[in-house]
């Protein structure tokens, strides 16, 4: 079976975001990228279920943008994938923008089942593998802590509010992947060595005309330091007191 | 004829949920500044509570109804919702950022060839259309967006946008659509609750604790003043990466960004990926023995003190005012 994941090369959460001088996205000076954290648990599940259907089957991932996006498909490569697509843009797009470049590739790919991260952790947008999915007709799981297959038949659990639902469908068939699903493999030595000789196949990005644009990007207003009102449990009193009087919010 | 606008409403059990009354009146707000028409689309079986709708704003309710719709499906659902779109011609889907909004809007987007903006906190149609603001970055920074495609598809972050019912309830229009034979390519054949537990995205109150509760052992302090205040229970990524609580309850940048009425942290130093993801809650309490932690800087009333002291007291205080 071909298998495809699909990355995203993220600035580090630990990143402090400052508005670039354009005001349309973030100043990218001094930001670390890695690859989305949910990815790992996509590359993960990609790896485990090839690894269940054997030999004949394959795993490619593909990510879409600029040359640096290379580091992170070496990342995927490097704990176990087998080959590599980048869609050069160097330019910003919208996720519908990403979904339709990615469906063709996925198309041209062959793979009828392709993992997702739920959501990446730049924009947030949380929606691309379900785009993807419609634009492909094929089923889709989003937001996934349990992933069972037998055969072509899926069985998932996702996260809801308040609990899971047990879905079941079939393939072809996207799945978006949540943390808990797996524990993401380091790559070994040997993955990162090999990860050197596997191939990246670099090609444009399907263009797209782009239906949403940014017009301004800001910080949020700063939040006011409150004020510490005591260091022990005399304090409660007075906290409870603010709580109900001055906040009204018990 | 007016353009459109359709509230797509969110029922779980047969029962509309209250991030259903946001969107219906953020809807209701959208159809008056745009001059749209607006109308409430209900999926599912039976829903008990339908006739609520029109105290939020909407008259005209349509219900896609069937049985085998009563729980979520993603073919299902996505098919039902396009289809009714296309033949009402809308120009406007608004559905509610929940774990089923977020799985069909944008699927429907697609169907629609419609543009789509997904966890709106803020939507301004001042200027004659509309720009919805979004956080990104788990909150570190936000965008004002505009949709330049014909059809736009939206989806609001639950909690941001109180619903408020009116003075005088509009008279209800109900008109009942059976949906035959839906797609169930995609199907929920279980829902797992989480026994008698309040989901960290949909609470009013939440009380968090992070790595100074010094062991899961310890969490049964913060549970118990959860429980006076009837509150979630969240948890920094330290304690979640240290398996002492489940993912499900994570707050920050790689667990859910959260906006509540009342946030209490409970010896959280306050990590960027953490702040980022709870810093928009309305009222922020810090119970924390490092005065020097960055959550001191965001929290309006601090306590810099030991959790294992004051958390005990603070929880007795409340039961003697609930």
């Amino acid at each position: 079976m071909k298998i495809a994941v699909c990355v995203s090369h993220v600035p580090d959460t630990a990143t402090r975001v400052k508005v670039g001088s354009d005001a349309k996205a973030i100043d990218p000076a001094g930001i670390t990228y890695v690859i989305n954290p949910y990815d790992e648990y996509a590359v993960e599940e990609a790896l485990k279920t090839k690894e269940k259907f054997g030999d004949d089957s394959e795993v490619v991932v593909i990510s879409l943008g600029g040359d640096s996006s290379k580091e992170t498909i070496r990342k995927a490569l490097a704990m176990g994938v087998d080959s590599g697509v980048l869609l050069k843009d160097d330019n910003p797009r919208d996720s519908i923008g990403v979904a339709k470049a990615l469906a063709e590739e996925i198309k041209a790919v062959g793979a009828e089942l392709v993992f997702f991260g739920k959501q990446s952790v730049d924009y947030d947008n949380s929606i691309t593998g379900q785009l993807t999915a419609e634009l492909l007709n094929y089923s889709c799981i989003s937001v996934v802590v349990d992933f069972k297959i037998n055969g072509s038949k899926i069985t998932a659990e996702r996260e809801i509010e308040g609990g899971r639902e047990v879905v079941q469908t079939e393939l072809p068939a996207i799945i978006t992947c949540q943390k808990g699903l797996n524990e993401p493999r380091y790559a070994s030595l040997k993955g990162i060595m090999s990860a050197k000789k596997k191939t990246i196949e670099e090609k444009p990005a399907a263009d797209s005309e782009q239906m949403s644009e940014v017009i301004k990007m800001h910080m949020p207003q700063p939040k006011q330091p409150g004020r510490i009102i005591g260091e022990d449990s005399s304090a409660v009193q007075e906290l409870v007191k603010l709580l109900r009087e001055e906040a009204k919010v018990i | 004829m007016a353009a459109k606008i359709l509230a797509i409403l969110e029922q779980r059990d047969g029962l509309l949920k209250r991030s259903a009354f946001e969107t219906v009146q953020q809807a209701s707000q959208l159809a008056k500044d745009l001059s749209l028409e607006a109308e409430a689309v209900v999926v599912g079986g039976d829903v008990e509570n339908i006739n609520e709708i029109s105290n939020y704003g909407i008259a005209k309710i349509v219900h896609l109804k069937n049985s085998d719709l009563s729980n979520y499906s993603s073919s299902g659902y996505t098919s039902a919702v396009s289809d009714y779109a296309k033949e009402t011609d809308a120009d406007y889907l608004i559905f509610s950022n929940t774990a089923l909004g977020k799985d069909l809007a944008p699927r429907v987007s697609i169907r629609l060839s419609a543009g789509c903006i997904i966890d709106c906190i803020k939507l301004d149609s001042s200027s004659g259309e509309l720009v919805a603001t979004r956080p990104v970055y788990a909150g570190k920074a936000l965008v004002d967006v505009k949709l330049n495609s014909a059809k736009k598809v939206i989806t609001i972050r639950p909690n941001v946008f109180k619903a408020v019912p009116l003075d005088t309830p509009l008279n209800p229009e109900i008109e009942v659509k059976e949906i035959s034979s839906p797609d169930l390519k995609t199907k929920v054949i279980e829902v797992k609750k989480s026994e008698g537990k309040i989901d960290v995205a949909e609470a009013d109150i939440i009380v968090s604790g992070g790595r100074g509760m010094k062991g899961p052992e310890n969490f049964h302090l913060v549970e118990e003043l959860a429980d006076v205040l009837g509150a979630a229970v969240g948890a920094s990524r330290a304690v979640v990466d240290a398996g002492w609580r489940s993912h499900g309850e994570q707050v920050g940048q790689t667990g859910k960004t959260v906006s509540p009425s009342l946030y209490i942290a409970c010896g959280i130093s306050g990590a960027i990926q953490h702040l980022a993801g709870m810093s928009s809650s309305k009222y922020i309490v810090a119970i924390n023995k490092d005065k020097d932690a960055p959550i001191f800087n965001i929290a309006d009333y601090g306590i810099a003190g030991d959790i294992f002291e004051v958390l005990p007291v603070l929880t007795e205080e409340i039961k003697k005012i609930k």
